[in-house]
């Protein structure tokens, strides 16, 4: 067992877990605006731009995969400017597979964020207003920090579900060992060699570390209500 | 400059806030116009009172800048609203103290104060003066409905503000705290000599603070005038006069009594046959007398 465990390949793991960090630190960056601006719009067109921030969660894998993987590829006119400015190609490749997971994860950084902005008190964010605060003052110091399990929530979910992609990292990367062969599409290919021992332990391994993952999650959640007694 | 007995021109228009503005809302009671046309010298205390959806809160929330209405506000040479032209709620230098106090629940009773400004005299100075000091390290969850109001009270002052507006700030307290904290309020706007509008159901707490008193209704300002003129109800030659709603006719042996809640407290009244006849449970009645002289205890 241990000789198994020493003799096994950690990259796909580390592959996942870079890929899933990377996701998640610019889905953060790009999320909090975006749920600020559903938050605290008026517009009649919010409930589109909702719709179509939702869209990945109902949407397989393989047709996002597939449109990403069209308009990226060197045929199309963005895939073939990147290639011809910067010689970067945009698909095979991590690159690739962090687009790809950055429109694949967007609902689970944007929905916790935007409740989370919503469930805030109307009147503590208009006094920051009122104290001189601007908009980017208020969402720093005033909204996030008080809605700490939602944030808490929008990233580990993010970071989760980007580990656990499989379709979309499938075809819009292949599976390329050490650069796009995630754990998810290793363990697919070692059941499709019907190497099933380290199958076994790759699916043994998933599993403990998203358990403990929200294990974390929902006893930080707890603690934090206890102390501002609230959400 | 024109001259004329009104103090508000005496003082000329540099010391005046203007407020004229004209907004549809549609509250409760369906369609309204709300509808304000006045001149507040700086320094007032106005009380702003009126059934609830009279368009109190909105007045306050346009003041601040937090809802958009039509006309025009102007504090001194400053124009905050004319037109599309609406100066943002940030650059207003205004105070606000919300029903619910609002406080960053983030941050401790001193954050709470410095996060408006940085002056760390002032919010000791503040602090000191509303017995806050030993409380300054807790977090808003641990303190008191009193305590919390008294923290917002602090931060609201804490940009030293040209107007500061308070939407039932004592609402949600005890008497006894009330009637400390309204000597707090009175403490502190006159300390800062800032200009007040406070909006308030309680007659004995507008008479204690305010210089004037605004009473709305639908929208519109139906009375302007001193605490005295404007809540004293009693007319005539009667001496005492209560407003209060009858509750409930008892028939004790051969005579009718009433029960009459008049503020807090419950009181009984005979009532005459003659009497009984326009008396519906549940309406506004006036108890007034005449003649006796009142021993006050």
């Amino acid at each position: 067992m241990i000789e198994t465990l020493s003799q096994l390949d950690f990259t796909p793991f580390l592959l996942s877990f870079k890929l899933a960090l990377l996701t998640t630190l610019i889905l953060f960056v790009i999320s909090v605006p975006l749920a600020w601006y559903l938050s605290q719009t008026r517009s009649k067109f919010k409930p589109f731009l909702e719709a179509l921030t939702a869209l990945p969660i109902v949407l397989p894998p393989s047709v996002l995969g597939f449109y990403i993987l069209v308009s990226l590829s060197q045929n199309s006119p963005l895939g073939a400017f990147f290639d011809e400015t910067f010689g970067i190609k945009l698909v095979f490749n991590f690159t690739a597979l962090v687009i790809a997971s950055c429109f694949y994860s967007l609902p689970f950084m944007v929905q916790p964020l935007q409740g989370g902005f919503e469930s805030l008190n109307k009147n503590m964010l208009e006094a920051s207003y009122i104290a001189g605060k601007s908009n980017l003052i208020t969402v720093l110091k005033v909204a996030l920090p008080n809605i700490k399990p939602a944030v808490l929530t929008a990233l580990i979910i993010t970071f989760s579900h980007t580990v656990g992609e499989f379709g979309v990292v499938l075809m819009v990367g292949g599976s390329i060992p050490e650069e796009t062969k995630v754990a998810s599409v290793a363990i697919y290919e070692m059941v499709e060699m019907m190497d099933y021992q380290s199958a076994h332990i790759y699916a043994g391994i998933m599993i403990l570390m998203s358990f403990l993952v929200l294990l974390s999650v929902y006893v930080f959640n707890g603690r934090q209500s206890r102390k501002f007694g609230r959400f | 400059m024109y001259l004329t007995d009104d103090r508000a021109e005496n003082l000329g228009d540099f010391k005046m806030i203007h407020i004229n503005i004209n907004k549809k809302l549609y509250g409760s009671n369906g369609k309204m116009d709300l509808d304000i046309d006045i001149k507040i010298v700086q320094g007032e205390f106005v009380a702003l009172t009126g059934l609830s959806g009279s368009g109190k809160t909105t007045l306050l929330r346009v003041l601040a800048g937090l809802e958009e209405a039509k006309g025009r506000v102007s504090l001194g040479d400053e124009v905050w609203l004319e037109g599309s032209h609406s100066l943002a709620p940030q650059k207003r230098e205004i105070g606000f103290v919300f029903q619910d106090y609002a406080l960053f629940a983030n941050m401790s009773v001193e954050e709470n104060l410095l996060f408006v400004s940085k002056d760390k005299a002032l919010a000791s100075q503040l602090l000191e003066m509303t017995e806050l000091t030993t409380l300054k390290n807790r977090l808003p969850n641990t303190l008191s409905g009193g305590q919390k109001q008294r923290v917002s009270l602090c931060r609201a002052l804490m940009g030293r503000p040209k107007l500061l507006l308070m939407d039932e700030p004592l609402s949600a307290l005890d008497p006894a705290m009330r009637t400390k904290l309204q000597n707090e309020i009175l403490l502190l706007h006159k300390a800062f000599g800032t200009t007040t509008i406070m909006v308030s159901h309680d007659p004995s707490e507008i008479y204690r603070l305010s210089e004037r008193v605004l009473v709305l209704e639908e929208g519109k300002v139906i009375s302007d005038g001193s605490a005295k003129e404007v809540l004293l109800k009693t007319t005539g030659s009667a001496k005492f006069s209560f407003e209060g709603e009858l509750l409930d006719i008892l028939k004790v042996d051969v005579i009718h009594v009433a029960i009459i809640a008049i503020g807090q407290q419950l009181v009984e009244v005979v009532v005459s046959d003659e009497e009984l006849k326009g008396l519906v449970v549940g309406q506004r009645v006036n108890v007034s007398t005449k003649a006796f002289s009142p021993t006050i205890s």
